[in-house]
């Protein structure tokens, strides 16, 4: 019972990261109805961003919480001017263009980065900057609380809050939802569908960066091609939440994280992988929009 | 004669190798109900869109006498052209609070917005009662109510209707026509586009008749009413 509390503290904190990067493929998805591809490598670029500026501010082993944050808006910063590029000069001009070219872009761009990445970077992996000692925070009844895991949970929450905050609560983001809905009656309503999307991708590119921080504060491992599996997954996540739905993302991403976890630690490591995508194969038989999946409700 | 609001000359609109519009030259004058009537193809939902910037065109096409046709569709909004698209287009998954706030979307007086909104709501009591439903939930006439308060919150110089009688009940419609009527009573001009053209026609001051992509007849709206040949092919009598 202890160990499968450990667990569930595991899986969460794995599955919250996932949501971090799942949401920008959901809310890309939402508004352009295309996958991303290169989402994943927008978060790998995050990670070396921060590498670099923490090396270059003389922070890379200063573990604190200043650090934290400093990298956490340098990799937001870094992620956000990638994905307002990405869209400007790779999405942007096919925008009318069939799905199929849009995808096969998206599938270059992704490649690009991942191989550009490792002429720039170099392909051996590099140590990510000490952002925070890891302690215990709580330790009792067979359960600990270290700090790592306390603080993914308390930067990913705050992320989603100001997410849903902004989507919810203010008028960009209705512009979001209305452009989202229906891009020529939103421009009808005086919203300019281009700045949106621009937007859109600067708010899911930045809670990518979020992510790469606390994945390379868990994991100091960073590679250019660190994007790839972690960007599956989130992908899986947002498919098996109903991509295009946020809330969503966040509980398909939940769902993936604790499954890894228990299949970790039930039944074998080898499995994590087969396990993730078995569940989107199950899910996508009995519910093929997604377990929250939107069903356009439109009377003619 | 009061100043025209909408002025083309030789409005034509391509979609791909299809020949939408074929040199429309037609006028709204300030003040007035417009109709365009005609059967399904003709072109009428395709110069609203022209209208509101949605589709390329070429030819002249003047607002309050400057030609607006290179301006992007966004800012024809705060020119004051508003429109309630064909199938009215309601957000669905937002409240029909927020619909409304979407209207405004490009104003700022907040004053002006507020008194907008209750004057929607005095408009369409229906509207108040539901104000936190989903719009995507509620009946077809609600939707149909709620696109034109929606145009309307934008504050427009000239409301573009797109087929407001489509799909909903004959009481329903009467009770829309009779809104806008209103509307045009209180001073706002309106150009109406309707296969309903005998509903359209009673409302209206002056009426186009399109066929495929082109005006085939123009009148004022009485005189299309007792016209043989419109009797005969768009009222059914």
């Amino acid at each position: 019972m202890q160990d499968f509390v450990q667990h569930l503290i595991n899986g969460i904190s794995l599955g919250s990261i996932y949501a971090l990067i799942a949401l920008g493929y959901t809310m890309v998805y939402g508004i352009l109805k295309m996958i991303n591809f290169a989402h994943s490598d927008v978060y790998m670029v995050g990670a070396f961003a921060s590498y670099y500026v923490a090396r270059w501010l003389g922070i890379d082993s200063n573990p604190s919480i200043g650090t934290l944050i400093i990298l956490l808006l340098t990799s937001m910063f870094f992620c956000s001017l990638l994905g307002l590029l990405i869209e400007r000069l790779a999405y942007r001009p096919l925008r009318n263009s069939p799905k199929l070219n849009i995808l096969i872009t998206a599938i270059g761009v992704s490649l690009f980065l991942e191989y550009g990445g490792q002429v720039v970077f170099g392909a051996d992996p590099k140590v990510f900057p000490d952002v925070m000692k890891d302690f215990v925070l709580f330790s009792g009844a067979g359960i600990e609380l270290t700090s790592f895991d306390i603080t993914v949970l308390i930067v990913s929450i705050l992320a989603m809050f100001a997410l849903d905050f902004l989507i919810y609560k203010t008028k960009l983001g209705k512009a979001m939802r209305a452009v989202s809905s229906n891009p020529s009656v939103a421009s009808l309503m005086g919203v300019n569908p281009d700045r949106i999307i621009s937007f859109t991708f600067i708010v899911g590119s930045a809670l990518a960066g979020v992510g790469s921080v606390l994945v390379g504060m868990k994991y100091p491992k960073i590679d250019p091609l660190m994007g790839m599996m972690i960007g599956l997954k989130a992908f899986v996540a947002a498919v098996l939440g109903g991509i295009g739905s946020i809330s969503g993302a966040v509980l398909g991403a939940l769902i993936m994280g604790l499954s890894e976890e228990m299949v970790v630690a039930y039944l074998s490591s080898t499995y994590r992988d087969a396990l993730a995508f078995g569940i989107l194969i199950v899910i996508l038989i009995f519910k093929p929009a997604g377990i929250l999946g939107k069903y356009s409700v439109e009377k003619v | 004669m009061s100043s025209a609001m909408i002025t083309t000359e030789n409005l034509n609109v391509h979609y791909g190798s299809i020949h939408a519009l074929k040199g429309l030259n037609f006028e709204v004058h300030q003040g007035e109900i417009v109709s365009l009537i005609g059967a399904n193809g003709a072109g009428k939902t395709t110069t609203l869109r022209a209208i509101s910037g949605l589709v390329p065109v070429t030819g002249s096409l003047q607002f309050e006498g400057h030609d607006i046709t290179k301006v992007p569709v966004y800012k024809r909004v705060e020119l004051g052209i508003a429109q309630s698209p064909e199938g009215r287009g309601v957000f669905p998954l937002m409240s029909v609070q927020e619909n409304l706030e979407m209207g405004a979307y490009s104003r700022k007086d907040k004053a002006g917005i507020k008194k907008d909104y209750e004057m929607c709501l005095d408009l369409f009591p229906r509207l108040k009662e539901r104000l936190w439903q989903m719009a995507g939930t509620m009946s077809g006439g609600e939707q149909q109510m709620l696109a034109i308060s929606r145009a309307l919150m934008s504050k427009p110089k000239i409301l573009l209707l797109d087929e407001p009688s489509l799909g909903l009940a004959p009481l329903i419609v009467a009770q829309i026509f009779e809104i806008i009527k209103k509307l045009n009573q209180d001073g706002m001009t309106i150009l109406l586009v309707e296969q309903n053209a005998r509903m359209a026609l009673k409302i209206s001051h002056r009426a186009y008749v399109l066929e495929t992509g082109k005006i085939v007849m123009q009148d004022s709206a009485a005189n299309l009413l007792n016209n043989d040949e419109v009797r005969k092919a768009y009222l059914g009598v």
